[in-house]
């Protein structure tokens, strides 16, 4: 629990105090901006008419009836915009020959997944846009859906895109042999005295954001203004304009309140263009709201993959090489980021360990579903599941206890910087430090104690213990690395300071925040560096017009990235005032020394200046140094020289009834080292809910497909969103290990939590059925699997159950 | 159409609705009143919970006319004179938010939580919140929100 640090106007040491969030007020007292909240004069809403089946052709459609039904003002197909509305942008054609059959806003001749747009309705209230589309007349061609990843690539197997003549959109490998950071896996299969293979499944998950994803567009003559439930309102801008046509500095994307976002908000969606379609067609204002079961099969899901992996290890424990294989479900087509999230996972497999030999092969499938793209922890969560579970896996092999077999392979602490043999550079950590304080927060001592009993006694509620140790790379940048893995963008971040003149400040940055509180974060580096109050400071974000350079919110890289900028514009600040001051004070600027927010002559007390009369002094511009500009304001583009790498310890005790499979969570535990912290408050927050997630992952998601490609798990009714009285309190903590690659010290949060839960959970549950002989529960562990499991085991046959 | 009469914070309204007007829309679209807000179509999620006649009800749930002749109390209407209401409150001392999209629903939520069991435990206060969906927060400082102020009732 963190108490609360609510004193006023405290200028120092703003950094590592739990300061109230500056975001809450307008949000708990429902004075919203949410895009569905929006009313123009004169806005039409849109209801979109989706496919009801995975995969057909379209043979004939027919809008003409809509356009007859009340209150309606228009009706088109994808055959109407097939000439205008491009394709939906993918940034990250991760191989040269990747195949990329396009995707359309609007289905024009073939839907291929069961929610694909085919037509949309504009009418004046969405009642009557909604019922209009019961007038659309569509004569579908069904083909067969493609669903099971390995089939789809079989020779022979029924294609999605038939014009691409296969179901894979490319192969993308890493070998360290080959890359020189380390040797080979063949190598070390012969030399191997301990071979661990393990399948392991990462089940899609809908990223399930509380505000249903919304798009406000108002046209004016060739410009437009997009209001959208967005992450990463300045990519949309570029890209919007590049698939549409329409030039960059004619488009002005907002973002205003935003419900959540864990990645589902990061892609260009087919709604924010089919809107701008409308929008434009009609000379109108136009809004879409989806609903939630359009939320759950329409907006892409998240994971979707089948991992191979292949441990092997010296009897005495020392890993040795590591080889995996993905099958990774693209989905029906390359939304943004749809190729580059397991690219991402790749250099995670080897997490915290010193394998000397690594190869990671992916294959990125097509299906009949809709796609994939980024969610919390976009490829890492995966990575660090495959890793962590094997690393279980061969410690049942090797009958040793799990935590000794991290202890055994892991970075030690004297060891960094440490470069892996997935060519990674890890600059700081101590994952012994953050073990040991878990192990002393979980009680685990105790908890082995009891389990030992339990087991001794048949107890028909098992006690599972879990470990999960991990470290992910944050920070999304550094252009360089970034464009050497044929990203599309770099990984820069932009920030400019505004001096007012009565010495406020106005701090415009290119992140685009959704609920993670950067506002009050940055508003304190802000205050600590400048020396002015937490109150004096306004960030200003998420509107291409106020904020027009930024590469957005995802990836953990909003405090590493752009809160570097920050301190970069607000050091442009400091020493542009010290000139002035200097001037004022008939001093020489090295004799000034600048604390608190004033300007002091050393060693001549009482002649001094604040920050505020410098503010001023700059804005009257009566007296300021020979040939200086009349301002104070600064501009700062921060771009890192490597990925920040937070890291923890996880534990989870979970108790498994054996007699219904039921799994609940007993004490989970964790101790994340983030780098400096500078909120412990919102890091607690950021945290608890990435828990949430990843548990949710292991015991409760997934995007269901029936054997016709409908989606089964198509509302809240059916995919199961943990709810409070499905968690437990988390014993959180931390260690401080700062990064060395910035001036900040962070590493960041945002998916920590995430990332390291699931396979914790995981492996507890598996812990308490290894006595039957269990070594695997395909996610999510739901009573029925497990129950099976132990029936399955106690009639003697064996294998994952799924 | 169907001319209804209700008492939305405070303020008396009449007006004519559709039959099939779910009273979230009739809040949102056609009083403006936008501090509610809806994050499903199957009543799973809670994002639009409202009290009636001093009840707490997803809206979602209750038709316009169904309101007819009662009060409907939404967030907008719990600060007065400009201070929060102690659930308010409580929620912004315990970071109890981060997106704020499920805030208002939460809010209404526990506070009829505590009128119906002004001293729960902290399985009480979970239960009861169940029918109220978070995506960011893990719910453990919701739960610290609903102790804070039953906490502060009880001394």
């Amino acid at each position: 629990m963190t108490a609360v640090d609510d004193k006023p106007t405290s200028t120092t040491s703003q950094i590592g105090a739990s300061r109230k969030r500056k975001e809450d007020r307008h949000l708990i007292t429902g004075r919203t901006t949410w895009v569905d909240n929006m009313m123009l004069p004169g806005m039409v809403h849109l209801a979109i008419l989706r496919s009801p089946m995975a995969h057909a052709k379209i043979a004939s459609i027919d809008v003409s009836g809509a356009r007859t039904a009340p209150g309606v003002l228009g009706a088109w197909s994808g055959r109407d915009f097939a000439d205008v509305q491009g394709d939906l942008p993918c940034a990250w054609p991760v191989t040269p020959d990747m195949v990329n059959p396009g995707a359309p806003s609007l289905a024009v001749d073939q839907v291929n997944f069961a929610g694909d747009a085919v037509a949309v309705v504009a009418a004046r209230t969405k009642g009557e846009a909604v019922d209009a589309l019961e007038e659309i007349d569509v004569d579908y061609e069904p083909l067969p859906a493609v669903l099971d990843l390995e089939a789809a690539l079989a020779d022979g197997a029924d294609l999605v895109h038939e014009s691409a003549g296969t179901n894979k959109s490319y192969t993308w490998e890493l070998d360290s042999a080959a890359a020189g950071s380390g040797g080979s896996v063949e190598d070390a299969a012969r030399d191997a005295e301990v071979t661990v293979k393990r399948r392991f499944i990462q089940q899609r998950l809908s990223p399930g954001f509380m505000e249903p994803r919304s798009v406000v567009v108002q046209p004016a003559d060739e410009a437009v203004t997009i209001w959208s439930s967005t992450q990463i309102p300045h990519i949309l801008r570029t890209m919007l304009g590049l698939t549409l046509g329409i030039p960059e500095h004619k488009v002005r994307v907002i973002a205003p309140d935003v419900g959540g976002g864990f990645g589902g908000k990061i892609t260009i969606t087919p709604e924010e263009v089919i809107a701008t379609l409308v929008a434009r067609a009609l000379g109108r204002p136009a809004k879409y709201t989806e609903s939630r079961s359009e939320s759950m099969s329409a907006a892409h899901h998240g994971r979707g993959q089948i991992q191979d992996l292949t441990i092997t290890a010296t009897r005495d424990g020392k890993v040795t090489g590591l080889d995996v294989h993905l099958i990774a479900d693209m989905g029906a087509y390359l939304r943004l980021l749809t190729p580059g999230v397991p690219v991402l996972g790749a250099f995670m497999f080897p997490g915290i360990y010193k394998f000397p030999a690594y190869r990671f092969r992916c294959d990125g499938v097509f299906t009949t579903k809709v796609p994939t793209d980024a969610y919390r922890g976009a490829g890492r969560p995966e990575a660090t599941f495959g890793i962590e579970r094997i690393m279980d896996e061969l410690a049942a092999e090797l009958d040793m206890d799990p935590l000794e077999l991290r202890r055994k392979n892991w970075i030690t602490h004297e060891e960094f910087p440490f470069t892996t043999v997935a060519g990674l550079t890890y600059d700081s950590g101590n994952y012994e430090a953050a073990t040991d304080k878990a192990l002393a927060l979980a009680g685990w001592d105790e908890l082995k104690a009891e389990q030992a009993r339990r087991r001794e006694s048949n107890d028909p509620i098992q006690l599972g213990l879990g470990i999960s140790t991990f470290t992910e790379m944050c920070g999304l940048a550094p252009s360089r690395v970034l464009g050497s893995l044929d990203y599309g963008a770099g990984g820069w971040e932009s920030a400019s300071v505004r001096v007012l003149p009565t010495g406020k400040v106005e701090v415009v940055t290119g992140i685009s925040p959704h609920g993670q509180g950067h506002v009050t974060g940055f508003s304190q580096i802000v205050a600590d560096r400048l020396g002015v109050p937490f109150e004096d400071v306004e960030i200003i974000h998420g509107d291409t017009e106020s904020s027009p350079k930024g590469l957005d919110t995802y990836g953990s890289r909003s405090l590493t990235v752009g809160g570097v900028a920050v301190v970069q514009a607000v050091d442009k600040v400091i020493e542009k005032a010290r000139r002035i001051a200097a001037h004022m004070l008939e001093a020489d600027e090295a004799d000034l020394e600048y604390a608190d927010g004033t300007f002091s002559v050393v060693g001549a007390p009482g002649s001094s200046v604040p920050f505020g009369d410098i503010a001023f002094a700059v804005f009257s511009a009566h007296d300021l140094p020979d040939g200086m500009e009349p301002s104070l304001n600064s501009e700062a583009t921060y771009d890192p020289g490597n990925f920040s790498f937070p890291h923890g310890t996880h534990l989870c005790a979970v108790e498994v009834d054996t007699e219904t499979g039921h799994v609940a969570i007993r004490t989970y535990a964790c101790v994340d080292d983030i780098g400096t912290p500078i909120n412990p408050m919102l890091i607690d927050g950021q945290v608890h809910g990435g828990l949430a997630q990843g548990i949710a992952q292991a015991l409760f998601e997934e995007a269901v497909y029936d054997d016709a490609g409908n989606l089964v798990t198509g509302s809240f009714v059916d995919y199961t969103l943990p709810t409070a009285a499905d968690l437990p309190t988390f014993h959180t903590d931390r260690t401080v290990t700062p990064s060395t690659d910035n001036p900040l010290g962070v590493k960041g949060v945002g998916e920590a939590g995430t990332i390291a839960s699931t396979p914790a959970v995981v492996n507890a549950v598996v812990d308490a059925l290894r006595p039957f002989g269990i070594n695997d529960i395909t996610m999510p562990c739901t009573p029925e699997r497990v129950w099976r499991a132990i029936q399955d085991h106690t009639n003697g046959s064996q294998g994952a159950v799924r | 159409m169907t001319r209804i009469s209700v008492q939305v914070d405070g303020v008396e309204y009449t007006d004519d609705v559709e039959p099939r007007t779910l009273l979230v829309h009739y809040l949102r679209e056609q009083l403006g009143k936008t501090g509610t807000v809806v994050g499903c179509d199957t009543s799973n999620c809670g994002a639009c919970t409202v009290h009636l006649d001093g009840s707490s009800v997803k809206s979602c749930t209750v038709l316009a006319v169904q309101a007819d002749g009662q009060a409907v109390d939404t967030v907008e209407g719990l600060a007065t004179d400009g201070e929060l209401h102690p659930m308010q409150q409580a929620f912004t001392d315990c970071h109890s938010l981060q997106c704020g999209y499920c805030t208002p629903g939460m809010i209404m939520a526990s506070i009829d939580l505590l009128k119906e069991n002004p001293d729960p435990t902290e399985e009480e206060i979970r239960l009861g919140l169940e029918g109220n969906l978070c995506r960011c927060t893990g719910y453990q400082n919701i739960v610290r929100a609903v102790q804070q102020v039953a906490g502060g009732e009880r001394s």
